[in-house]
């Protein structure tokens, strides 16, 4: 399906903390499209200024009473003038969202294990996915770190959906003491090797770079999702690339709005 | 109403054109643009040879605008002939390419193999990208090299020929008439503003090759003066850009003398804003009663 541009509602707009928030959007159209690690673009602002849109993850798709796709959610960390306008929203205003777009993560199922590894704001797209992986009966686990337990969001959201959860903090607040890496790493080397387990990641490079690396090591697929500087979000620009090598050859940049935001790990090259 | 207008022997349905670098090849719009519709696309600047273009970050936001260096990353003509043609032709689109070279016989090849290539319907000499080292502005910031290579490429092609202007000199017009005065059908403008973006907090530009070109609203009154000089000094149609983002802004362009206009860092914005703008025009031409919009062309009330 062609992406679409609407006027979305802001239904509401929940502060989890003094830098992120979700905000709930009425786009029916959007969410009955959308599949798990797609993104949209949001117009912060009206006028030009900031001018260019935002992307974000579709965190959840939105139902109403009936069951129907009704809108999406984003989870947005105020890191700029664009993320700010989002985290000052009001319930009633009308923000234009275009998607959805780029390549969803793909699925796995039993006797298949998908472990997702979120750094931050890089939660943002393992909600759909742990929806997705319910209808596949794929068991779910997520890996989830961030600076300091004020900034780990939605464990209850997970942990009712049957994902198991394994936590780090920089301060040792919450769970592990440390990168999330590490937790990640002794359960690697616990699994044996007859039992599959595919790896899904979203989160700073440094963190990716980490999972793409255990993947190799322990043999196990990784599906990362990149988060770079984006124009435009439809391929018109050439800002967002990442540099690929593909089946024998050489490395060469691609754009991750089209040829991602999804790549597999042993694809992608990292500076 | 009429919406057509003339550049060289090329008869355009509409005054709107996609700006280089700003629609990919095109292709990725053909899903939620319809590309006949617009006056031409044009599409990425292309060398011989495929680039891959500059390291990220390769874009910064700036106050209404933005900085870019791209560094022309591209598939080369050869693949854009062969891949991306025979889709734009069956889709109809009216295709303008933007050509590159780090030397004359470079821009002179490739604008002969596009030459052959039955859909082309012009060239854009792209003699003004401020974000690499050899070719492009080293030819568009010299007025004998300006010469030099249109005169060159003229010999290369029948097809309306469209150099692309930097904004960065003393003086645009000057090259706008070297230019004219080597066989150029048109002349395209304004390309980039040479700029720069610092980051205090690590004392480091915001993009990797430094320094970058600046487009969108912020740049718009400048490229309207510009393109005001150039048309009241050439003969030859000008195609005016630099943050058009709306019907109001596309008029004053053409008011200001330029004959069509191209739209860029808008695009980004608003993927969606073709339809918009030709509504806009349309709308204006019924409350001004103006029957056809060529005839708006250079008609500022000063
Ligand atoms: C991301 C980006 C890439 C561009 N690439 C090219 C290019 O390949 N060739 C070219 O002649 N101009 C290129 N330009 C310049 C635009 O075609 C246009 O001249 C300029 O952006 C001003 O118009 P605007 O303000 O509507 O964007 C590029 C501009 C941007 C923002």
């Amino acid at each position: 399906m062609p992406p679409l541009d609407v006027p979305a509602l802001v239904l509401r707009n929940t502060h989890l903390s003094p830098d992120y928030n979700v905000l709930h959007l009425e786009a029916p159209a959007i969410a009955a499209a959308s599949q798990p690690g797609q993104f949209v673009m949001i117009r912060t602002a009206a006028g030009t200024d900031p001018l260019l849109r935002r992307p974000f993850s579709v965190f959840e798709v939105l139902r109403d009473a009936a069951g129907s796709p009704s809108g999406i959610s984003v989870l947005s960390k105020r890191i700029g003038p664009g993320t700010a306008r989002l985290y000052d929203a009001a319930a009633g205003d009308r923000l234009l969202v275009l998607g959805p777009l780029g390549k969803p993560f793909s699925l796995v199922s039993p006797p298949a294990e998908a472990w997702m590894v979120a750094g931050g704001v890089g939660l943002a797209p393992f909600a759909t996915l742990t929806e997705a992986l319910r209808s596949t009966g794929a068991p779910a686990r997520l890996f989830y770190g961030g600076r300091t337990r004020a900034d780990l969001f939605y464990l209850d959201w997970f942990a009712s959906r049957g994902v198991t959860l394994d936590l780090a903090t920089e301060d040792g607040s919450l769970g592990a003491h440390g990168r999330v890496t590490a937790p990640l790493d002794d359960a690697l080397r616990a699994r044996a090797a007859s039992l599959p387990v595919t790896l899904y990641a979203c989160g700073p490079e440094p963190m990716l770079k980490a999972v793409a690396g255990l993947a190799r090591t322990y043999g196990r697929s990784s599906q990362l999702s990149t988060e770079r500087i984006m124009g435009c979000g439809l391929g018109g620009c050439y800002s967002c690339v990442v540099r690929v090598r593909e089946a024998g050859g050489a490395p060469h940049f691609v754009r991750s709005c089209l040829n991602g935001p999804v790549f597999n790990g042993d694809d992608l090259v990292w500076e | 109403m009429d919406l057509s207008v003339r550049i060289g022997s090329l008869v355009l349905k509409s005054p709107l054109m996609s700006a280089s670098g700003c629609f990919g090849y095109g292709l990725e719009y053909a899903d939620i643009v319809d590309l006949s519709s617009l006056g031409a696309v044009v599409v990425k600047g292309l060398f011989l040879k495929e680039r891959e273009g500059h390291p990220p970050p390769r874009i910064v936001e700036t106050p209404s605008g933005m900085l870019n260096a791209i560094g022309l990353q591209g598939i080369g003509v050869h693949r854009f002939v062969r891949e991306k043609m025979p889709e734009l032709r069956r889709l109809g689109a009216v295709v303008i390419v933007n050509v590159c070279g780090s030397s004359i016989d470079e821009y002179a090849e490739v604008t002969r193999i596009l030459s052959d290539c039955e859909g082309v319907a012009a060239i854009e000499l792209n003699i003004s990208c401020p974000n690499i080292k050899e070719g492009g502005i080293q030819f568009g910031c010299n007025l004998a090299s300006t010469g030099e290579v249109v005169a060159a490429v003229r010999r290369a092609t029948a097809l309306p020929l469209i150099p692309k202007l930097t904004p960065n000199v003393t003086s645009v017009p000057s090259f706008a008439r070297a230019a004219e005065e080597n066989g150029a059908d048109a002349v395209s403008l304004v390309n980039t503003f040479l700029a720069m973006v610092i980051d205090p907090e690590t004392r480091r530009p915001a993009i990797s090759n430094g320094m970058g070109g600046l487009s969108g609203p912020a740049i718009r009154p400048i490229a309207v003066r510009m393109v005001y000089e150039c048309a009241k000094q050439v003969r030859i149609p000008v195609i005016g850009m630099g943050g058009i983002s709306s019907a109001r802004d596309v008029l004053e362009f053409m008011i200001a003398g330029a004959t069509a206009v191209q739209v860029g860092t808008a695009n980004f914005v608003d993927p969606f804003i073709w339809p918009r703008l030709q509504a806009g025009i349309e709308d204006y031409m019924t409350r001004h009663g103006v029957a056809r919009v060529a005839d708006l062309v250079g008609t500022v009330d000063f």
